[in-house]
């Protein structure tokens, strides 16, 4: 006989079912699909078909291979700077706008840097491929009349990763500006005006009211985007990048993408995703759990 | 009211000249753009045009709308936005209603909340991704962009989180009048989770008109491309090849436009819908942050 509460619970259960299976399918297969690392693999044999056992096979050759260490030591570094610089520009802006008293400003302000976090990688690649060409591009029409020479920003590998950077920062700034000012909008206004009575100017409110106040979400952002150093920004790179600068440019998401999906050669690719699986879930499984502790962040 | 010093009103002025420079930053190169697409060919190509049109004509973007291929994508992408959007919203309703739940009320919530928490710390990787969709006969199918991420999860603890903040008062009143679940989940709490409804919403529809990669790679013909996938093999991968399909009609329109003036057409009208819907929207845009990184 099925239980009272059984029977109560029974619709929440089915309520889920379709959402069970959807993450089944599309997210808990391919987990499993991660056999392919292990295999020479041939799609026509079906996903769990015979295939042929590797073992190692494809770790041990990616471990021969001089482009693996090429693009991790490239996937950290864009990654590592760009982790930094994403962190701090924001922290700034956002407290250069808490000063602002022109409520018409700070909105305009804060709407405009805002807006290209909502256009695509496509139509932002497009946008940066048109005005930082060489021989046409806006910016280096101002370069060469300010007489700087033509920089090619997209195809020189000196020039390609700081490029990475700072458009991507670019893109973003706005987005994490807005995260810091919603938590500025929590600090008590009575914390100012005991200040003022006290005398501080408005460096010194900045100094011990408005940092202090932001720290817990400095603190929760930093330990957070510790789970991304592997991801370097594959739809950016991906629309950004050409053979020659691969030396600087190449990363590993792009790399995963062109020897398994152009050269089809799916066990090591697999092997090399799988990598960065682990790795990644390691470390964003560590961040959640230092935000746990030290900042009372509850993913649920 | 304290007077204001020197140094302060110093530096009020150069924090508004930066905070202006940084926003300039931001929505310069876009009208840069814009004015080229609307420029001839050859006030292009003399470098002439910075942020105002010069020999102002619309024969780009009419070169564009009259490509078959960039009409078709468009389609595409209509039908992927608004099939996407229903299917994420129901599938995120439906999961986040009895996750939200108590363990005492719902006995296996946390086991099952992990279940999807966990495909957010770990995945497969691209090619067993790409080889699940492959085997389960979704390639070259709309079905392809919005089957595999029928369930965005993230949007299932947004919204699980939000679910939990509500009153429990009206659904307890509910339950005694003998309500049913499902009834408590559309006439109480979708009700009252509109605004939070709404951002979700916006940022599915966003999420889907702007991803370009799986259709990159789940479509094999490029005729199954959407907008943004036709756009990255057009602005991105190649210059415009007239092919021999073209009318007098177009070859008129050659003498006009150039690869760069449509190029930057095409960039604009993909960005199009975005930039109408930002300023109305722009409430909504906002409290998604809110709704995903301050939650109490």
């Amino acid at each position: 006989m099925i239980s009272n509460k059984f029977r109560r619970q029974l619709p929440l259960y089915l309520m889920l079912l379709p959402g069970i299976i959807v993450v089944f399918i599309y997210s808990y297969i391919p987990m499993i699909g991660i056999i392919i690392a292990f295999q020479r693999f041939i799609p026509a044999r079906g996903l769990f078909g015979p295939q042929e056992w590797v073992g190692l096979g494809n770790f041990r050759y990616m471990l021969t291979l001089p482009d693996t260490y090429k693009i991790l030591r490239n996937t950290i570094f864009i990654a590592g700077m760009k982790i930094i610089s994403g962190l701090s520009v924001p922290i700034i802006i956002a407290l250069l706008l808490n000063e602002v008293r022109r409520e018409w400003f700070k909105r305009s302000v804060q709407t405009i840097i805002y807006l290209p976090h909502f256009l695509s990688w496509v139509i932002f690649a497009g946008i940066l491929i048109d005005i930082l060409s060489p021989s046409e591009g806006i910016v280096n029409k101002i370069l060469e009349s300010v007489g700087i020479r033509p920089i090619y920003f997209l195809g020189d590998p000196k020039w390609f990763p700081y490029t990475m950077v700072i458009t991507d920062l670019w893109k973003n700034f706005g987005f994490s500006t807005i995260v810091y000012l919603a938590a500025l909008t929590n600090i008590s206004p009575t914390l100012y005006e005991a200040a003022e009575i006290d005398g501080a100017n408005r460096w010194q409110q900045t100094w011990y009211i408005t940092l202090p106040g932001m720290r817990p979400i400095i603190v929760l952002l930093a330990t957070l985007s510790l789970g991304s150093i592997l991801n370097a920004g594959f739809e950016q790179i991906f629309n950004l990048y050409s053979p020659q600068v691969y030396d600087t440019g190449d990363i590993i998401d792009t790399f995963v993408y062109r020897i398994g999906l152009i050269q089809a050669q799916y066990g090591l690719a697999t092997a090399v995703g799988l990598f960065k699986s682990v790795v990644s879930f390691i470390l964003i499984s560590f961040s959640y759990y230092l935000a746990y502790r030290f900042a009372d962040y509850r993913i649920f | 009211m304290r007077r204001i010093s020197k140094g302060e009103k110093i530096f009020a002025i150069f924090n508004y000249i930066i905070l202006s420079l940084a926003a300039l930053i931001c929505i310069l190169p876009m009208i840069h753009v814009l004015a080229i697409s609307l420029s001839s060919k050859s006030a292009v190509a003399a470098g002439l045009v910075k942020l105002w049109p010069v020999e102002f004509t619309l024969m780009s973007y009419k070169y564009v709308i009259n490509r078959p291929e960039f009409f078709r994508a468009l389609v595409i992408s209509l039908k992927r936005v608004s099939l996407g959007l229903l299917i994420n919203m129901f599938l995120t309703i439906i999961t986040a209603y009895p996750l939200s739940k108590d363990d005492r009320q719902f006995r296996h919530r946390t086991i099952l909340v992990w279940y999807f928490v966990f495909t957010m710390l770990f995945g497969g990787g691209l090619i067993p991704w790409y080889m699940t969709i492959r085997f389960t006969g979704l390639l070259d199918t709309i079905w392809a962009l919005v089957i595999p991420g029928a369930l965005p999860v993230y949007h299932v603890v947004l919204l699980l989180n939000f679910f939990r903040g509500l009153p429990k008062e009206l659904e307890e009143a509910a339950l005694v009048d003998g309500a049913s679940h499902w009834t408590i989940l559309w006439k109480i709490y979708v009700p009252l989770s509109l605004p939070a409804l709404a951002t979700l919403t916006l940022f599915t529809a966003v999420g889907h008109w702007n991803s370009w990669f799986d259709g990159l790679i789940l479509m094999n013909r490029p005729e199954n491309y959407p907008l943004q996938s036709y756009l990255q093999t057009i602005v991105v991968q190649q210059t415009i090849t007239p092919g021999s399909m073209l009318s007098t009609e177009d070859w008129r329109i050659l003498q006009i436009v150039s690869d760069r003036t449509v190029k930057t057409a095409q960039i604009f009208l993909g960005a199009l819908p975005i930039l109408v819907v930002y300023p109305f929207l722009q409430k909504y845009f906002m409290k998604g942050i809110v709704l995903g990184s301050l939650k109490e």
